[in-house]
Order: C-alpha cells, then structure tokens, then sequence
C-alpha cells in the first residue's frame, strides 16, 4: 500500500542558508508519525515546505498529488491542515468565528455546526470563550483553538508543529490526551513535530530523527524509544 | 435653535460624503496596510463616467449603476496590476506608485473630459423637509440616509457572512488566512473593488453640490484624510464618526465663527489632523499598534 503522504529528498533554503538537504518522511492512512530532532534540525522547515510556505524542491506526494510548487491554499483544499508554530490563530475574531474560518472550503453547512458542537464538547474551554476574542486566552486555549480550527476542515491529514511549546505541564498533558482521543475516534492522520520525544512516542506509530537537515533514523515509535542514541540526546535517561 | 440644527444636519451630510471617502481608505489600509492617495482620483474618474452616461442621454439611476460597477470592476483592475506588483516591499515604493496613479487618473480625466466645470444632475429634489420651525435640506438627509445604509450593508457583510469573515481574517493575517484555504490575492482585490465603490459613490454625492471637474476631490480626500486620522485608521465606525465630527466642526466654524468664514474652512481638518497625531495617534476608535523589539 502506498502511503498517504511520502517525502522524498526534500531540500529547501531560507535564502543563502540551507535548511534542508534531504528529507524523506513517509504517513500511512489514518497512521501517527512524530518528527524528532534537536532545535535547528529543519523539522519546523519540513512542515512548512509540505504546505508550500517555504520553496522546497523534491518529491512530495500526497494521496496521488505532486505538492512542492503548490500554493498553500490549494494544498489546503486537497485536504491537509496546518497548525503553524505560534498557533496562527486570528488573534482579534473571536474563537467562534476563528473555528468557522477553519471549515471555510466546506460547503457542508450542517455538518459543520455539527463538528462546531463536537468540538466545543471536546475542548470545554472553547464553549465557555466562544464570543471571547482568541487573543485573550491563554496559550494552552489558544493552542486548543488552534487545533480544533484545523479538525475543523476535516483533513485528511494534520500537520502538528510543537504544539506543547511554551505550555505548563499539566496542560500539555490535556493536550495529548485530546490529540490521543481525536486518533482513536476519527482516525485522523497525523504529521507531529515535537521537542518532547516522550509524549510524542506515546501518541506516535512511526518516527523520524532529523539532525542537520536530513533524516538520520527512522523506525516504529517503540524501537525509536528503545535506541541507544534516541534515550540519550532526546528522552533524558 | 432652528439654524443651528439646520446647519448642523448640513454638517453630518459633508460629513457622511467625506465618510465614503473615508471607508473607503479605511478599508484598503485595514487590509494592506497602505493608504491609496489615488482614491480620490479614483473617485473622480468614476463620477465623470456617470456625468458621461448621464449626458449621453441615459436617465440618472442607470448611469449611477454604470459609474459604480466600472468603479468596482476599475478598483479590483488597479489592486492586480498596479499594486500586486511592489505589494510587500518597501512602504515607501507604495506610496510613490499610488502618488503615481493619483497623477495618471488625475491626467487621463482631463485628456478625456477636459479641464472645464461641468454641471452634475441633482440625484435628490433640492427643497427642505419641515420638522416644525426647522427646514432640513432634502438632499442633506438624503444623503445621511445613504451613508447609514451603507454602513449597515458593510456591517452585514463584515459581521453576518463569510466572505465577510474571510474579508477579515486576510487582512489581519495572510499567512493564517491561506492555512484555511483562504485565497488571500482574490480578496484583496475585491477589496479595491469595494472602496472604489465607496469612493464613487462619495463622487456622485459631491458632485451635485459643487461643480464637476478633475479637482472634484482634492477638498474631500483632505476631509476624508482628516475623518479617518480623527476616528482611527484602522477602525470603519471610526472613520465614518470621525468624518461626520469634520463635518459638522467645518460647518459650524464656517458659520459662527466670522474670521474663518467659508474661505478658511478648509483650514478646520488642517487643524483636526494635527492635532490628532499630536495628541492621540491612534485615533478615537484605533488601537494603538504595540511593536515588539
């Protein structure tokens, strides 16, 4: 079976500097897959060149699409949702209508109040703020914010960068317990990139190491946590 | 007390036309971030088409029709060709390219139409309404009327609908904005088309009030200016409350104060603009900008 996602030899650039120089990332339908690596290995640069906001040269097919040129919002369309690092929300809407911008290529209108509701029962939260502007949650809300307005679109496939960063413990913890839960029911298919490689090899089926721009390991997530070199650079024992 | 409302009911009508000009700057800075000097311009080439159909033989209200749809057509034409191109680069290259449009509008009005005054038809009956010993101008209110509809047409359009909502988040975030699948690019350029509408529509309101030639908007596009600084660049209800307080200072000044008179009523936004940016940048309705170091 060909994989929903598979990058192959993926290289882009931030001008002069080469952020990439060769990845290749493979995502089975309706499976996890975490991306590790230290700060600076060009995982942030590996999700944004799949949604076309960085020029990125290489193989990138999706579900039988070729994506690298593509602009970001006819990426969006074929079904692939992003939720940026720094959360992207839309800082002065409210959060009601943050979510109803996340379902804007749906022409679904029903279905999509039903989803509003499934999420606002997910994320409590959300329900208590949703004629608030998101700019005056907290990160941990604004987070939720951010993911729930991607499940929005119904994605075939989601794309997750750092969400625990700059979030207390404990929230973190709520976090991938939802991520855990919308995996179990919906079956979503997801892309996570994550500093902490302990949470994101309980969530994930495969992962990948990137260091330098490139992958250097790859494997399902329970020999990855079992790796010698893993253990010690990422999950701190 | 009876002159008093007249001239203050005379006031909120400049003030209402200046607030179409001034939504409509409101608008484009809203959404890029760049104040479209050439708006007026815009505005003025627009009025003449309808003054062109007009004298062509067409009855007024398909002329009207005519003007704005080219306003609008013309507005999105101008975002995709002229501005798309040095959009994201240096400010100052915007301002110098819209400077420029202001100049080519401003030339191309006078190669077709001339530089001579033309006389445009009246769009409401010139007499006054009564309310007891008060004897409001019909076209004053008409033209209140106008703007308020307007403003809640806006409203319903930015509040209740989609596009509306799209309309919003594009201008607040671009990047967020393509992430929903938003086409950033196709807005932008309606929303050129929407202030030319604007701005037309403050054209044809001006016009019968004044004579029609290619200067027709130079005075408003100082008032609007002023409206917007006053209300908050940033902020439509701002912009339209920011213009009806020039227009009624400018009527009132002109009125009861002999030494500025009709001649240096001009002089008032002069004074509002600057005293604003001394005072209070923002505006009345804007929100501060907070920059990060």
């Amino acid at each position: 079976m060909t994989p929903l996602l598979e990058v192959e030899d993926l290289r882009a650039s931030y001008g002069p500097v080469r952020a990439l120089h060769g990845v290749d990332v493979a995502v089975e339908e309706g499976g996890v897959v975490a991306i590790l690596g230290p700060n600076g290995a060009g995982k942030t640069t590996t999700l944004r060149a799949l949604t076309g906001m960085v020029r990125a040269s290489g193989r990138i097919t999706f579900d039988g699409h070729r994506l690298a040129g593509l602009p970001t919002e006819r990426i969006v369309r074929l079904g692939v949702a992003h939720v940026p690092e720094g959360r992207g929300t839309f800082p002065a809407l409210t959060v009601d209508e943050n979510l109803r911008l996340g379902a804007y290529l749906r022409r679904d209108a029903p279905a999509v109040r039903a989803d509003l509701d499934r999420w606002y029962r997910v994320f409590p939260r959300l329900a208590e703020r949703r004629g608030q502007a998101a700019g005056s949650l907290s990160g941990g809300e604004q987070q939720m914010l951010s993911i729930a307005r991607a499940l929005m679109l119904r994605p075939r496939l989601l794309l997750l960068d750092e969400p625990s960063l700059g979030l207390a413990p404990l929230v973190v913890r709520e976090l991938f317990e939802v991520l855990g839960r919308v995996k179990r029911e919906q079956r979503t298919t997801m892309l996570l990139v994550e500093q902490n490689a302990n949470l994101a090899l309980e969530l994930a089926d495969r992962a990948y190491v990137l260091e330098a721009g490139r992958t250097v390991l790859t494997g399902p997530a329970a020999e990855v946590k079992t790796d010698e070199s893993v253990r010690r650079a990422y999950l701190g024992y | 007390m009876g002159r008093f409302l007249q001239v203050v009911v005379d006031g909120i009508a400049d003030g209402s036309i200046y607030g179409a000009l001034a939504l409509a700057l409101v608008l484009i800075f809203r959404s890029t971030g760049i104040v479209n000097f050439a708006q007026g311009e815009m505005a003025m080439f627009a009025t003449f088409v309808a003054w062109g159909l007009h004298d062509s033989g067409r009855p007024l209200w398909l002329a009207l029709l005519g003007a704005f749809v080219l306003a609008f057509l013309g507005g999105m034409a101008v975002e995709r060709v002229i501005i798309r191109p040095v959009e994201g680069g240096r400010p100052l290259n915007v301002v110098i390219v819209t400077l420029g449009l202001f100049i080519l509008v401003n030339a191309l009005a006078g190669w077709i139409w001339g530089f001579t005054n033309r006389g445009f038809p009246r769009i409401f009956p010139s007499g006054t309404a009564g309310l007891g010993e008060v004897a409001l101008s019909v076209e004053s209110l008409g033209i209140i009327a106008v703007l308020l509809a307007v403003v809640g047409l806006l409203w319903l359009l930015f509040q209740r609908t989609k596009l509306g909502l799209a309309m919003r988040a594009a201008a607040q975030d671009p990047d967020s904005s393509r992430l929903v699948g938003i086409r950033v690019g196709r807005l932008l350029m309606l929303g050129w088309g929407l202030a030319a509408l604007l701005g037309a529509l403050a054209g044809v309101l001006v016009a019968p009030r004044l004579f029609l030639d290619v200067n027709l908007m130079g005075g408003v596009l100082i008032y609007a200016f002023a409206g917007a600084a006053l209300g908050g660049f940033d902020s439509p209800l701002g912009a339209v409350v920011g213009s009806w307080i020039i227009g009624v200072t400018e009527n009132l000044a002109g009125t009861y104060v002999s030494a500025i008179g009709a001649d240096l009523k001009v002089l008032v936004p002069l004074a509002i603009i600057f005293v604003v940016l001394l005072v209070r940048p923002s505006g009345l309705f804007g929100v501060a900008e907070v920059t990060h170091a």
